[in-house]
């Protein structure tokens, strides 16, 4: 059974990818091979897995995914990603070479290449989460292919068959002094390999002018063959997302897999930092007790609540930033009306439910298109988002006080939060200088849980993953609640990926 | 900037007549040196003051024929007021007469019949009283030429190709479905941009000296399109005061998404950072192909055009600028003691001295002449190295104005410039609206063969000094239809040939 549903990606991308193949490609379910450690992904999958297999691979191979995008918000070198990695990759999805004396290469390949096709199929729906997944998993492809050794590299390369026209010796000794002056390589090591591709393939070396260029060819170093493995990669893959987007509703609803590949996406919209969990145990989350629970939250939110209050207003921005956050800490729908219904107490309801209940019914998933209600809404914003997209205008309270703010005001904020010690401020101030802003907030969310933390390291409750640097608001509320209550709540073991 | 409009992107709220920012005519385009450029309004209001001071002035016929001709216009031509180029009657004019309407077509639409290339192609019109009108569309020439007469633009704007007619961008039930498809790939390279290194000029006004850093931009920037990435049909066209646009035509250029337009732009980009960034010029060594042709082109016009016509170290407030790019510290103490014993040195003795300087010793003792010479080529690079506003390069919906338009502050026409004969292009030589009326009135025919019949079959702009532009325009535009055309040839000869079987 569970085959069928696997396949049911593959007939299709059959159907639009290889077209031309149909009529001579075999439709025979055989084993898989993989030769390669390696995949570009271009082959659905077609064996059988258990429904087991399938939510666990996929799940492993989010959490990988998500601690990548993480790496990449905290700025981390390739290196130092590299390193954060390895155990995570090693756990969750490894992938020995051929050369190692492992005997699972098969297995580890097989949940490599299913996890991934089960991942694209959740995360094709929106543009957004497409734009993701391709980032992501390209990362993961480039870090892949930097740790395998040179032989398999290029053995992986070659099986690709791309039409990279090697640059003949002829050519070569005509260009001599260009392809030198372009090879990058530090002395002694002399670049002796070059392929001959249409500059478009090649932008990002045009454009940092790494390459030489003649008739609209470029002249590729092999070293640089990696970058254009990759580019390739992303390239591909984004083509047969938009593919995998087109067929989606067209895929037969099934009843155990839609909520598995549900559940995949709406928590791939959060893990941008690292952040799965919703609800946090023990709390009480309803319209009313919103007042106290501010107290856990980040500043921006903070600021969002105290102009809510102050105005009985916001504006379209800090209503959708607050509100998805909210929804986030596990306020439901039901709640979440009431919570905006009276805030909003200068209003009438023909104008709150005219102007209002929709945006709250929207980022619920509760109205809006396939594709809004499949994905549960929206999904509650991360650091990087708030302090990337749509920076706030005049009477605007939402975006990312840290970043938006200018110091003075910025201070006055803290001091009326109750932030008043000097040296916490002067490190603010540095932070936002130098454009930390996470760090910034970190800062501020140390010096106010300062003794619970102490306590949480001294007694060993929370380990050192959980005390990473925050990149996600729901993030800074589910820690500080749980810290606050520390002797309230067990441990914190319940803050783990409980949504699975 | 005067002729590059921000992309549109929101096109919500667009109404079809929008008002913008139009730019100001500068007042006083009149250079220092006397070298003939005269802005209308002098000739126009003070033909005697001009005539007092412009002494030995090529154009001082012109001003006096202009004067005396005066009488002897037809009773139908307007009245002299006309030579205002803002004016919209002598727009009327230059638009009926003048403007080469079929090239325009045909370089647009890339085939003699009428195609999406020109129907969806996007036109803004810059109407009196500053306002400006996007997105209008013709579905001909014809159509085009009948809106510009009756709105009587002061210019014109091109922008790309889209999807769906620009005009019913509304009427589409999905709005993602209008988005632009295709441009040709632009660069605007101008003189304001060189203000830190010209000494002759500022702002909007230009000489044929500093017009020589527009002259060393287009070769460097021209030979890296046509060898480096293989386009051949490249227009340079006069911007029609101080700088000049680049059209790039090649399909392949013209589907070129943002990301291709932002690499090449990337590749070609060399200065980097405002007045107050210091060092301009970072490149590695060795140095990319493209900047070692690039040197060597611009090395001879580093000597004449910089050095000798600019003398850009004369005052020691510049030299220490020179200074402050040089790395060795005790070689620049001994450069600035030479210097301040004999004020008023020449900057290529200046530039002779870093290297004599250095060889007699004057730098530190282990001068690093490899990180000198590196300087020195760096220093060639910051003040004649092409300077380019890279936003009209990098967006595909970004709009240039059209060729053959006319400069509302100069009355210049804004003409192709012929790359064979770039050396020789005059900026405050080409054709002005007014001159044009002028030698249109004054034309008799028998400058040839003096056939009537001949004349007869001239079009207006054969009768003027406009010809050479719209000559090189309509073989410009007939080699690129040529390109676009022959491809199809070739398919549909496959295809007859699998017909017959
Ligand atoms: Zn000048």
């Amino acid at each position: 059974m569970l085959r069928q549903d696997i396949n049911r990606i593959d007939p299709k991308r059959r159907n639009v990818v290889d077209y031309r193949k149909k009529q001579f490609a075999e439709p025979t379910y055989k084993e898989t091979e993989y030769p390669h450690r390696l995949n570009f992904y271009e082959t659905p999958p077609t064996a059988d897995i258990t429904l087991e297999q399938f939510e666990q691979w996929a799940i492993d191979r989010l959490r990988v995914l998500a601690e990548l995008e993480a790496c990449s918000f905290r700025n981390y070198s390739p290196a130092e990603t590299a390193a954060h990695m390895k155990p995570l990759l090693e756990k969750y999805l490894p992938l020995d070479s051929n050369s190692s004396s492992s005997t699972k290469l098969s297995a580890e390949r097989q949940k490599d290449h299913y996890s991934h096709f089960i991942l694209r199929l959740a995360f094709a729906s929106t543009e957004d989460l497409r734009r993701r997944f391709s980032r992501v998993e390209t990362t993961l492809f480039r870090l892949r292919l930097a740790e395998d050794t040179a032989r398999e590299r290029n053995a992986f390369i070659q099986s690709l068959n791309l039409d990279w026209e090697p640059v003949a010796e002829d050519e070569r000794n005509k260009y001599f002094a260009e392809l030198s002056a372009t090879s990058g390589s530090r002395k002694g090591e002399e670049e002796t390999a070059w392929y001959k591709v249409d500059w478009e393939r090649v932008p990002d070396l045009v454009e940092a002018r790494r390459v030489f260029l003649r008739a609209g060819k470029a002249y590729v170093p092999s070293k640089e063959l990696p970058s254009m493995v990759t580019a390739e990669f992303t390239k591909r893959l984004d083509r047969a997302l938009e593919l995998t987007a087109r067929a989606l509703p067209r895929l037969d609803e099934d009843d155990r897999l839609t909520p598995i590949l549900d559940h995949l996406s709406k928590n791939f919209v959060t893990p941008d930092a690292g952040y799965f969990s919703s609800a946090v145990a023990g709390a009480e989350i309803t319209a009313r007790n919103i007042d106290n629970l501010s107290s856990h939250f980040p500043l921006c939110m903070q600021h969002l609540h105290r102009s809510l209050r102050r105005d009985a207003h916001l504006k379209h921005y800090g209503r959708l930033q607050y509100s998805l956050f909210l929804k986030g800490i596990g306020l439901n729908l039901e709640e979440s009306l009431i919570f905006w219904r009276t805030s909003f107490h200068k209003i009438t309801d023909d104008t709150f439910n005219k102007e209002y209940r929709y945006q709250v019914r929207y980022a619920y998933g509760d109205v809006g298109g396939d594709s809004n209600r499949r994905g549960g809404g929206s999904s509650p914003f991360s650091c990087q988002k708030i302090l990337m997209e749509h920076p706030p205008g005049p009477g605007e309270a939402h975006g990312c006080p840290y970043r938006h703010f200018n110091l003075e005001n910025l201070t006055s904020l803290l001091q009326q939060v109750g932030v008043s010690d000097r040296s916490v401020l002067q490190g603010v101030k540095e932070d936002k200088e130098n454009q930390k802003f996470h760090m910034a907030c970190n800062r501020v969310f140390e010096y106010v849980h300062k003794n619970e933390l102490k306590k949480a390291k001294d007694e060993g409750i929370m380990t050192a993953a959980e005390l990473e640097t925050i990149v996600h608001p729901n993030k800074y509320f589910e820690r500080s609640y749980l810290l606050k209550n520390l002797g309230k709540s067990n441990n914190g073991d319940d803050v783990k990926m409980e949504g699975f | 900037m005067p002729h590059s409009i921000s992309p549109e992107t929101d096109n919500q709220n667009m109404d079809t007549v929008e008002e913008t920012m139009a730019d100001a005519p500068a007042k006083n385009d009149e250079s220092q040196e006397g070298d003939n450029d005269i802005t209308m309004e002098e000739t126009n209001t003070l033909p005697g003051v001009v005539k007092e001071e412009e002494k030995m002035d090529v154009k001082l016929e012109e001003i006096l024929a202009a004067a005396d001709s005066d009488d002897e216009f037809p009773s139908s031509a307007p009245e002299p007021v006309r030579m205002n180029a803002a004016d919209p009657e002598v727009m009327r004019t230059f638009y009926q007469r003048f403007f080469p309407w079929r090239y325009l077509f045909q370089w647009l639409n890339h085939s003699p019949t009428p195609t999406n290339d020109f129907g969806h192609r996007e036109f803004a019109f810059t109407l009196q009283g500053d306002i400006y009108s996007r997105y209008n569309s013709f579905p001909s020439a014809d159509l085009l030429r009948k809106d510009v007469l009756r709105l009587l633009p002061s210019r014109f704007e091109i922008g790309p190709v889209y999807t769906t007619n620009p005009r019913d961008r509304k009427t589409l039930r999905n709005s993602s479905a209008f988005k632009p498809l295709s441009k040709e790939l632009c660069f605007d390279i101008d003189l304001t941009d060189y203000d830190d290194i010209r000494t002759c000029c500022d702002k909007a006004n230009i000489c044929n000296r500093c017009w020589q850093f527009i002259t060393m931009a287009i070769k460097v920037v021209d030979v890296a399109l046509r060898e480096d990435f293989g386009f051949k049909h490249i227009m340079w066209v006069y911007s029609g005061r101080r700088g000049a646009h680049a059209w790039v035509c090649d399909k392949k250029a013209r589907t070129m998404d943002d990301q291709k337009r932002r690499s090449i732009a990337g590749y070609l980009e060399v200065i980097r950072g405002g007045a107050q960034s210091g060092k301009k010029v970072n490149v590695w060594r060795p140095l990319h192909p493209h900047l070692s042709r690039s040197l060597n082109i611009l090395a001879p016009h580093f000597q004449e055009d910089v050095l000798e016509a600019q003398d850009p170290w004369a005052s020691s407030e510049r030299a220490e600028h020179l200074l402050s790019l040089l790395p060795d510290k005790a070689l620049n103490e001994s450069l600035r003691k030479k210097w301040d014993s004999s004020p008023g040195r020449a900057s290529t003795s200046k530039w002779a001295d870093i290297d004599s300087l250095a060889r007699s010793g004057g730098g530190s003792k282990n001068l690093d002449t490899k990180a000198l010479l590196d300087a020195k080529q760096d220093i060639v690079l910051e003040y004649t190295y092409p300077r380019l506003d890279i936003e009209v390069s990098k967006k595909l919906n970004h709009l240039l104005k059209s060729p053959f338009v006319v400069h509302p502050g100069t009355g210049r026409v804004c003409v192709p410039i012929d790359t064979r004969k770039l050396e020789d292009f005059d900026p405050l030589g080409v054709p002005t609206v007014q001159g044009l009326l002028e030698e249109i009135d004054s034309w008799k025919g028998d400058d040839e063969d003096g056939s009537e019949d001949k004349a007869k079959n001239l079009q207006d702009w054969e009768k003027t000094s406009l010809r050479p532009y719209v000559e090189y325009f309509r073989s410009f535009v007939l080699a690129l239809m040529k390109d676009e055309r022959d491809p199809k040839i070739k398919r549909e000869r496959e295809e007859g040939q699998a017909m017959e079987f």
